[in-house]
C-alpha cells in the first residue's frame, strides 16, 4: 500500500464510520425525531400519552368553530384516514384557513386535543391567484369525492368522513393533501416499533 | 500518470493564480447579470402568490442561498479531502476559501427563512429537523474557519480542519432530505419536485436564474478568495517575488 492509498483508506473509512453511525442514531432517535404526529400515527398510539407533542394534519372545512368575544377556536384536523378535534385560544398564523395544513402543539384529553400553539404549515406549490381560483373550481365540483380532499369545499367532510387516502392527482390540486401524503409514505408500514 | 498533468499543473500555485484572476470577470459578469435579472423578475415581473402574497418572494434569495450553503459545504469537504490524500496545498486553500462564504449562504438562508416563517407558519424558529440541521450546517462552518484560526502552523491547521470538514458532510444529505425523511415543518422541493416543478415559469424563471446567478458568483468569490490563500501561502515564494517587482519598483 502505498502512502497515499492509505490516506485514500482512512479518509474513507471515516466517512463510512460516521455515516454508519449517524444512521444508527438517527434510526435510534427516530421517533423523537418526528416534528408531529399525524391523526392516524395518534390514533395507533405512538404519540405519548403523559406529555405535550405536536399534531399535524389539514384543517377539515366547516368544522371550524369560533366563539364570539373570544379567541377561541375549534377545528378538527384531519390526515383523510383519521380525524382529531383541536380546541385552541389565541392567536393564528395568516395562512390559516379550511384546507390549510397546520400543525399544532398541546395536549391530547378525552379525545380533544387543546393546543397552545397551531402553526402553519406551507406547502411547495406556488401560483398567481388567478390561476390558483381556476384550478380550484373545477376541482371543487366533479372530483372531490374521489380526491377525498378539496381545498375550501364546505361540501366535504364532517369530523371523521373515514375518507380514502387520496389518489394520485391533478397538479396544485391536491398540493395541500400532497405535504402530508410524504408523510405517510415514509412511515413504516409496521407501524409502532 | 499522463492524465493527471493536467491536475497538477492546476494545481501549481502560481499556475492557478493566473488562471483565477483571468477567470474571476468572466464569472463575475454574468452572476451580477443573472442576479439583477433574476432579482428584477423575482420581486417586479412576477405575480403574487395565491397564499402567500408578496411575502413568498423572499424565496428569490432564500432558495438559492441554502442550495449554495450546501454546495459550498460539499465542494469545501471534497477539496479537504483531496488536500489530505494527495497532499496538495492548493486543495487545503480552496477549502480554506470557501468555509466564510459557505458560512454567509447559510446565515443568509436562515436569516431570511426566519424572517418568512414569522408571518407563514406563525413562528421564528422551529427545533424541526430542516431548520436545526441547517443551523448544524451553519456551526460547522463556523467550527471549521474557528479550527483553522486554532493553529499557529498552517500545514496542521490544514489537516485537522480537513477531517471535520470531511466528518461534517454527512449532514449534507440529511439537510437535504430532512423534509422527506421525517414529519416537518418545512415544505418540499419546488424546483426539483417529482412531476415537474410546483411553481409557474413566470415565477420559475426569475428563481433559475437566481440560482446560477449565485452560483456563478460563488465561483467569482472563490477565485478571489483563493488568490488571497495563495499569496498568504506563497508570500515568500520567488515567483511572487517576480510577480511584485515591478510594481514595487
Amino acid at each position: 500500500m502505498t502512502p497515499r492509498r492509505k490516506r485514500l483508506a482512512v479518509v474513507g473509512g471515516i466517512l463510512l464510520g460516521v455515516a454508519a453511525a449517524t444512521t444508527v442514531a438517527m434510526q435510534a432517535f427516530e421517533d423523537n425525531l418526528l416534528y408531529f404526529y399525524d391523526p392516524s400515527q395518534i390514533q395507533a398510539g405512538m404519540a405519548p400519552a403523559d406529555k405535550k407533542f405536536r399534531i399535524g394534519g389539514l384543517v377539515t372545512p366547516g368544522t371550524i368553530q369560533r366563539t364570539p368575544g373570544s379567541l377561541e377556536v375549534r377545528f378538527v384536523v384531519t390526515d383523510n384516514a383519521h380525524s382529531m378535534p383541536v380546541s385552541y385560544s389565541g392567536l393564528l398564523p395568516d395562512l390559516f384557513r379550511e384546507g390549510q395544513g397546520v400543525i399544532a402543539h398541546g395536549r391530547l384529553q378525552n379525545g380533544v386535543f387543546y393546543a397552545d400553539e397551531v402553526l402553519a404549515k406551507h406547502d411547495e406549490n406556488y401560483m398567481p391567484p388567478e390561476v390558483a381560483k381556476s384550478i380550484k373550481h373545477p376541482v371543487n365540483t366533479t372530483t372531490a369525492g374521489t380526491t377525498g380532499y378539496a381545498p375550501e369545499n364546505p361540501a366535504v367532510g364532517g369530523p371523521s368522513t373515514g375518507a380514502p387516502p387520496p389518489s394520485p392527482q391533478p397538479h396544485a390540486a391536491g398540493s395541500l393533501a400532497e405535504q402530508f401524503s410524504t408523510a405517510d409514505s415514509i412511515r413504516k408500514p409496521g407501524g409502532p416499533t | 500518470m499522463a492524465t493527471w498533468t493536467w491536475f497538477h499543473k492546476l494545481a501549481s500555485p502560481p499556475h492557478f493564480y493566473r488562471i483565477a484572476g483571468t477567470l474571476t470577470p468572466w464569472l463575475a459578469i454574468p452572476a451580477a447579470l443573472l442576479i439583477v435579472g433574476g432579482v428584477y423578475g423575482g420581486l417586479v415581473r412576477a405575480p403574487a402568490d395565491y397564499q402567500q402574497g408578496d411575502a413568498f418572494r423572499i424565496v428569490y434569495v432564500h432558495a438559492p442561498s441554502a442550495w449554495l450553503s450546501l454546495m459550498c459545504y460539499t465542494y469545501m469537504a471534497i477539496a479537504a479531502a483531496v488536500g489530505l490524500i494527495w497532499r496538495i496545498k492548493l486543495a487545503h486553500a480552496v477549502a480554506a476559501a470557501t468555509a466564510p462564504i459557505g458560512a454567509s449562504f447559510a446565515f443568509v438562508c436562515l436569516a431570511t427563512g426566519s424572517l418568512w416563517g414569522k408571518p407563514m407558519w406563525g413562528t421564528w424558529w422551529e427545533w424541526d429537523a430542516r431548520l436545526t440541521s441547517q443551523l448544524i450546517l451553519l456551526f460547522l462552518y463556523l467550527g471549521y474557519m474557528a479550527l483553522r484560526n486554532a493553529f499557529d502552523d498552517l500545514q496542521r491547521a490544514d489537516r485537522a480542519s480537513a477531517v471535520l470538514a470531511i466528518v461534517g458532510v454527512v449532514n449534507v444529505p440529511i439537510i437535504h432530505f430532512s423534509v422527506y425523511w421525517w414529519n416537518s415543518l418545512h415544505q418540499g422541493r419546488t424546483v426539483l419536485k417529482e412531476g415537474g416543478p410546483g411553481m409557474p415559469p413566470e415565477m420559475l424563471i426569475p428563481l433559475l436564474m437566481c440560482f446560477f446567478g449565485f452560483t456563478l458568483m460563488y465561483g467569482a468569490l472563490l477565485c478571489v478568495r483563493v488568490r488571497g490563500e495563495v499569496l498568504i501561502r506563497e508570500r515568500n515564494a520567488a515567483w511572487l517575488k517576480q510577480l511584485g517587482a515591478p510594481r514595487a519598483a
